[in-house]
């Protein structure tokens, strides 16, 4: 679609797909991602638990081809941060209704064997972009253990329980619009419409070539409720965002993490960095 | 023994007391996260008492008169009024939902309000406690200023990123200029010739001609050590003769000292963490800064530009005012 857009002089913003290929080899002038890729929404978790110390990891990943590529993003953010897989898993999906009348006494005896017999692990990582089996995890494991990734605690660009940098407010003006909670997906949308407007009105102008070059310079940011402002990746054209650390209740965590270091901006530490990208634009 | 020590210890006392001044500056708190008001006595420098006040205490500033302090109590949907002497609350104002900060007319009255939530303003009579009209303005409005001649009144939107001009006497709005992202305060001269309006994320302060309604000049900050988005610019206060500038630079921990002929950052002075807003007490000689994550006030010495005191307050100080005397 990018292509033949682009030679309509027509602008895409990506405000849901988190291929990393559409950042690296894929990637187009004329693509804005607003969505984190895969890459950031990983190192985003990876980050807090080598920060919190749960190095040993299980990676548990459906049989999805999405699953597959976010199970590649946890094994690229093992390696950077420091942390062990230990092991892997596939779950299977073969099917059927999610839910029955006896599904639940299912899921009780299917979920602690599928984690049965498990080398020794801090922390059970899991890769389920559809959202087959990684929502039945927490408090099912055979081990105690604590359940991150695609449930449990979950790397995201927004929660409805944030409050911070201006949050609540955001929160009630959508509440009272949409009679509903503002999940990551409606965020990604806001802030894409929010990048046109800031641009549009910095640039002083309606034009879309001059409001996409004010949005390309250097200079441009955006406030986004994230405590800083974000800022185009110029090798990409990704938006710098930190990550929500989110449990389904409240923000446990909000990355980069403290001591994780970079020369030009923490944001930069998420995801595929200038000296990685394969992105020629 | 014990008359003796009583004596002893009352003997004590009478001079201490009859030492003080009669006019010990008073310095009011607001505590975000505890719900409560700290009142620091200025001459002791420390806080002497800590009274409840209402959900979510920030904006705080007092009457002309001194006879009453106004806080926002932002989650009761109201402004407080609580009597100084007594400190207790007395009665409230009728602010409209989530009021965040004000700003008092020059003459007394009335009470510019910020409606956070409703994309209002709200203006008050003082003293009939009426809610006179609500004006629209643009989205999150933060800051409020009015100019020292009244005539005209300046709010702040925070997702807008503009400062909108409004005339007193109309109560229209005549202008509104960009400014950087998240702009978080307003705050004229004493002279009236500039207002300076301080943006959180885009970490400058943006001096705008009230006349011409133009940006005249966006002071940046660069602080040994610390990263641009780690330098966020909200309170703001000239000294008496306006001469100089005090920013307070939020995260960056630091309020910056500004020439303000040559809009050129003089010194950085450490504070608290997280330094929020700042008030003068009366005598130009001290500033105290708020300090949301140290849960202290840092006292500034104007003269000589050093930090001499920090004095522990509630949790997540947020507003400040000294009593005028």
């Amino acid at each position: 679609m990018a292509g033949p857009a682009g030679a309509k002089g027509v602008t895409l913003f990506n405000v849901a797909a988190p291929d990393d290929a559409l950042r690296q080899q894929s990637c187009r002038n004329n693509v804005i991602h607003v969505a984190p890729s895969r890459a950031m929404l990983a190192d985003a978790l990876a980050q807090y638990l080598v920060w919190k110390k749960w190095s040993r990891w299980v990676l548990a990943y459906g049989s999805h081809p999405e699953d597959g590529l976010l199970a590649d993003a946890y094994r690229r953010s093992a390696k950077r941060f420091g942390a062990r897989i230990v092991k892997e898993v596939e779950f299977k999906d073969t099917g059927g209704a999610r839910q029955t009348d006896s599904g639940v006494v299912q899921t009780q005896a299917q979920m602690p064997v599928f984690t049965q017999g498990l080398p020794d692990y801090d922390v059970l990582v899991t890769a389920d972009e559809n959202e087959v089996f990684a929502g039945y995890l927490p408090f099912r494991t055979w081990d105690a253990r604590p359940v991150a990734g695609s449930a449990g605690l979950r790397p995201v660009s927004w929660s409805a329980a944030s409050e911070s940098w201006g949050g609540a407010q955001v929160q009630d003006r959508f509440i009272r619009m949409a009679h509903r909670r503002m999940t990551p997906l409606d965020m990604q949308a806001w802030t894409a419409c929010r990048m046109i407007g800031e641009a549009a009105s910095r640039s002083g102008s309606t034009d879309p070539g001059k409001i996409m070059q004010n949005m390309k310079s250097p200079d441009f940011g955006v406030a986004a409720y994230k405590g800083q402002k974000l800022t185009l990746r110029d090798w990409d054209l990704q938006l710098r965002q930190p990550i929500l650390l989110d449990d389904g209740r409240t923000v446990v965590s909000v990355s980069p993490q403290p001591g994780f270091l970079h020369q030009v901006t923490e944001l930069d530490t998420l995801g595929f960095d200038r000296p990685e990208t394969r992105c020629k634009l | 023994m014990m008359p003796i020590r009583t004596a002893a210890f009352a003997m004590a006392l009478v001079p201490l007391l009859a030492a003080k001044p009669a006019a010990a500056y008073m310095a009011y708190v607001t505590n975000e996260r505890d719900n409560t008001m700290s009142v620091i006595d200025l001459d002791q420098m420390k806080t002497v008492q800590t009274i409840p006040v209402g959900q979510r205490p920030r904006g705080i500033t007092t009457t002309k008169d001194g006879s009453q302090i106004l806080i926002c109590a932002s989650d009761d949907d109201t402004i407080q009024v609580v009597d100084p002497k007594t400190l207790h609350v007395t009665g409230a104002l009728p602010s409209g939902p989530d009021p965040e900060t004000f700003a008092l007319h020059v003459s007394g009255n009335p009470l510019y309000v910020s409606n956070e939530d409703d994309n209002l303003v709200t203006i008050i009579d003082v003293t009939t406690r009426k809610a006179i009209a609500q004006i629209p303005t643009g989205v999150e409005p933060e800051g409020m200023a009015v100019s020292p001649d009244g005539k005209t009144i300046v709010n702040t939107s925070e997702t807008t990123n503009m400062a909108h001009f409004f005339d007193f006497a109309s109560q229209k709005m005549v202008a509104s200029v960009l400014v950087g992202a998240r702009p978080r305060i307003a705050e004229f001269r004493h002279d009236g010739s500039e207002v300076w309006v301080s943006s959180e994320l885009g970490g400058t302060v943006s001096v705008i001609d009230p006349v011409k309604h133009t940006v005249t000049h966006s002071i940046g900050f660069d602080v040994q050590g610390l990263r641009a988005e780690g330098i966020q610019p909200v309170g703001i206060r000239f000294t008496q003769d306006d001469a100089t500038a005090f920013v307070a630079l939020g995260p960056a921990n630091r309020v910056a000292v500004i020439d303000t002929k040559t809009y050129e950052v003089k010194k950085y002075l450490l504070v608290g963490q997280r330094v929020w807003q700042m008030a003068f007490t009366p005598d130009g000689k001290y500033l105290l800064t708020t300090n949301g994550l140290s849960n202290d006030v840092s006292v500034i010495d104007v003269a000589s530009l050093t930090v001499v005191k920090s004095i522990p307050v509630g949790r997540l100080p947020w507003g400040i005012v000294v009593a005028p005397q």
